[in-house]
C-alpha cells in the first residue's frame, strides 16, 4: 500500500502572535512544530503500513525550517519525504497550494492519501478536499476511525452533533480528527534512522509549473491583532451573595440573560 | 449587473440551521444596500415547506432542489449539483455556514468552480471595489486576517453566531424555482453508510448562545453534572479545556481551544479553568466573559468581564439557583 500524508509546519499552540514591520505575521524567534492534526494523519498512515505492508510518504511545502517538523515524521516511522520549497509559494492562498501539491502527489504512487482535518495556523481547513477535488478521488473529512479493506475504506466521521460512517473506494483523501489515534513519539533509534531517510527537495521548476500557474485567487488585504480584553471586575462576597450579584449583572448590566 | 447573493441553506430532518437564517438576515441587508437579490438554495428531499420560512428569513428567490439522492448529504453530490447550479445562475457570492458540512462541501465546490474561498468568517462588510471584504480569525483568534477577491463567484463560509437572526416576516414572498438534481456518475462514489446524532438537549458548541465550561479545577468527569444543571436551567452548551479533554474527563468534541473548536457565544462562563493562552484564542471573542475560580491570580480574570474568586463546587450550585430564579421570574 502506497500511503502519502500531507504535513504542514505550524506555529506551536503557545506561540505569541505579533506582526513585523510590514505588517504582516513575524515567524522570527517562533517555535515551529508539526500541526497538530497532522500528527494523527502520520500516526494512521505508519500503522496502515504496519498492518498491510507498503510504505508512508510524506509531503510537505515550506521553507528551509520545515525540514524539521519532516524529520521529526521520518522519526515516527515515515519512509521518506517530499518538500516542496519555492518562494514564489509565499503568498499562496489554498488554491494555489493545493494545486502545487495535488502535482507533487501525483508524481507518486498512492494508494490512500491522509492530512490533517485542519491547520492551526491559516485555520482553514480546504487543502485536503480542493486535493482530492484536483486527483478526481473522494474524500472523507474529519475521521475518527478508519478500516481498510482491500481497495475499500471506511470511516466514521465527526458532523455537527453526531457521527456519521462513510465507505469509499481507493484512493481517496482522509483529513484526521482528534481522537483518532494517539500519536507516537519518535523513539532514539528512530531519530538516528531518520536521518538517513531521503528527503528530496523540488521547487515549481520540479514540477513544471511556474510562478504564473498558480496565481492566488484571494487577496489578504491585511492582518490585524484582536484588541485586548479589558480585565473586567471580581465580585466581593461570600460565595451566596457573589452568586446572586453575578445573575444580577448578567441580567440587569450585560443584558445576557 | 446584479446576478445575485446565494445563501446555501442547511437543513437537517427539515429543521433549517440557525446558522443559515443568521446569514439570510446579513444577506438582506447587504443586499438592500447594493440592489442585489438575496437568494436562499436548499437542497434535500421533501424540503417544499421550507420555501416560506426562507422568504420571511429575507429571501427574495427560493432555489429547491428537492431530490432522494439529495435526502442525506454527500459531499460528491452536492458538489454536482451546486457547481452546475452556481455556473448556470454566476452569482456575485456564495455564502453558507462555517458547519460541518459546510467545511466539507465548499473546498471542493471552490476548487471546481476555480475559485478562493474564505472559510471560518467572523465579520463581512460591503466594499465598493470588491464587492463584499471577509474577516477571519487566524491562529485560532490570536491575529486575524482580511481578505477579498476579484474571482467571481466568492466563496465564504461564515462562523455561527457571527451575526443575529431577525424576526421573521411572514408577510415577505419569493419566487420559488425548482431545480433539478443533475448528479454526474462520478460524483456518488462515496456511499454513506450509517447517521449517528447522540441525542442531547443541549445545543451545539459552535451554535449556542451560551457555554458553560469546565477545565481542570473540576476535579473529575463525574462533577461535571453540576455544570450541566447550570447549563440547562438557561439552554447552554456544556464545554471543556483541553486540560479536563486530556484528562479523559469529556470527549474531544466537547473541546474548546486552539486544538478543538472556536466559539463566540454571547456568555461564556469558565468555571476552574486558568486561561492558557491556547484557550483563550478558542474563546476570547465571545460577547460576555465570566469566570468563577478558586486562584485569584489565574490568567481567566484578565480577560473576563465578572469573576467570583471562590470554589466553584460551592460557587456553581449558587448560580443555578439564582438563574433559576431569573427564568422564573
Amino acid at each position: 500500500m502506497n500511503i502519502i500524508v500531507y504535513i504542514k509546519q505550524t506555529f506551536d499552540t503557545e506561540a505569541k502572535i505579533v506582526l513585523d514591520g510590514s505588517g504582516k505575521i513575524d515567524a522570527n524567534g517562533v517555535n515551529l512544530i508539526i500541526n497538530p492534526y497532522d500528527e494523527f494523519a502520520i500516526e494512521e498512515g505508519i500503522r496502515l503500513k504496519e498492518k498491510l505492508g507498503g510504505d508512508v510518504t510524506v509531503v510537505s511545502m515550506g521553507g528551509a525550517r520545515a525540514q524539521e517538523a519532516i524529520r521529526t515524521a521520518l522519526a515516527m516511522g515515515v519512509d521518506k519525504a517530499v518538500l516542496v520549497s519555492d518562494p514564489a509559494l509565499e503568498n499562496a492562498d489554498e488554491w494555489t497550494n493545493a494545486e502545487v501539491l495535488a502535482k507533487a502527489v501525483s508524481q507518486l504512487p498512492y494508494d490512500i492519501i491522509l492530512a490533517g482535518r485542519i491547520a492551526i495556523d491559516d485555520g482553514a481547513s480546504q487543502i485536503g478536499v480542493r486535493l482530492a477535488e484536483i486527483l478526481n478521488v473522494p474524500s472523507i473529512s474529519s475521521i475518527l476511525k478508519l478500516d481498510i479493506d482491500g481497495t475499500q475504506a471506511t470511516a466514521t466521521r465527526e458532523i455537527d452533533g453526531g457521527t456519521e460512517v462513510i465507505e469509499v473506494s481507493l484512493p481517496a483523501v482522509l483529513t484526521a480528527q482528534k481522537g483518532l489515534n494517539e500519536p507516537r513519539y519518535p523513539s532514539v533509534a528512530g531519530i538516528m534512522k531518520a536521518k538517513k531517510k531521503p528527503l528530496k527537495t523540488i521547487t515549481l521548476a520540479d514540477l513544471g509549473m511556474s510562478a504564473g500557474d498558480i496565481a492566488p485567487k484571494m487577496n489578504v488585504d491585511k492582518y490585524s491583532l484582536p484588541v485586548a480584553r479589558q480585565a473586567g471586575r471580581v465580585i466581593p462576597g461570600e460565595a451566596a451573595q457573589a452568586a446572586q450579584e453575578l445573575a444580577r449583572l448578567l441580567r440587569e448590566e450585560a443584558k445576557v440573560l | 449587473m446584479a446576478k445575485g447573493i446565494f445563501i446555501i441553506v442547511e437543513q437537517r430532518d427539515l429543521q433549517i440551521r440557525k446558522v443559515s437564517l443568521e446569514l439570510l438576515s446579513q444577506g438582506r441587508k447587504i443586499a438592500d444596500e447594493t440592489g442585489e437579490t438575496l437568494v436562499a438554495v436548499v437542497l434535500g428531499n421533501g424540503i417544499e415547506g421550507l420555501a416560506q420560512t426562507l422568504a420571511a428569513a429575507g429571501a427574495d428567490k427560493v432555489i429547491l432542489i428537492d431530490d432522494a439522492k439529495l435526502a442525506d448529504y454527500t459531499t460528491g453530490a452536492y458538489t454536482s449539483v451546486l457547481n452546475k447550479l452556481i455556473r448556470k445562475e454566476e452569482p456575485q457570492a456564495v455564502l453558507m455556514g462555517n458547519t460541518a458540512i459546510g467545511k466539507d462541501l465548499t473546498p471542493r465546490l471552490a476548487h471546481r468552480l476555480g475559485v478562493g474561498l474564505a472559510s471560518d468568517c467572523t465579520g463581512m462588510e460591503k466594499d465598493e471595489k470588491s464587492f463584499l471584504t471577509f474577516k477571519r480569525p487566524i491562529y485560532a483568534g490570536k491575529a486575524f486576517e482580511y481578505l477579498s477577491s476579484n474571482v467571481r463567484p466568492i466563496l465564504a463560509t461564515i462562523r455561527p453566531n457571527t451575526f443575529k437572526a431577525e424576526d421573521p416576516d411572514a408577510s415577505r414572498q419569493a419566487e420559488i424555482v425548482k431545480e433539478a438534481a443533475d448528479i454526474d456518475a462520478a460524483d456518488l462514489r462515496a456511499i454513506l453508510k450509517e447517521v449517528a446524532i447522540a441525542a442531547s438537549k443541549r445545543p451545539d458548541l459552535t451554535e449556542a448562545n451560551i457555554i458553560v465550561s469546565g477545565g481542570r479545577g473540576m476535579k473529575g468527569p463525574e462533577n461535571y453534572v453540576i455544570l450541566e444543571e447550570l447549563a440547562d436551567v438557561i439552554g447552554a452548551a456544556v464545554g471543556a479545556s483541553r486540560a479536563a479533554v486530556d484528562s479523559g474527563w469529556k470527549e474531544h468534541k466537547f473541546q474548546v481551544g486552539q486544538t478543538g473548536k472556536t466559539v463566540a457565544p454571547t456568555l461564556y462562563i469558565a468555571c476552574g479553568i486558568s486561561g492558557a493562552i491556547q484557550h483563550l484564542a478558542g474563546m476570547g471573542s465571545s460577547k460576555f466573559i465570566v469566570c468563577i475560580n478558586k486562584d485569584p491570580e489565574a490568567n481567566i480574570f484578565n480577560v473576563a468581564d465578572y469573576g467570583i474568586v471562590g470554589d466553584l463546587f460551592e460557587v456553581v450550585p449558587l448560580l443555578t439557583q439564582e438563574f433559576k430564579k431569573l427564568v422564573n421570574e
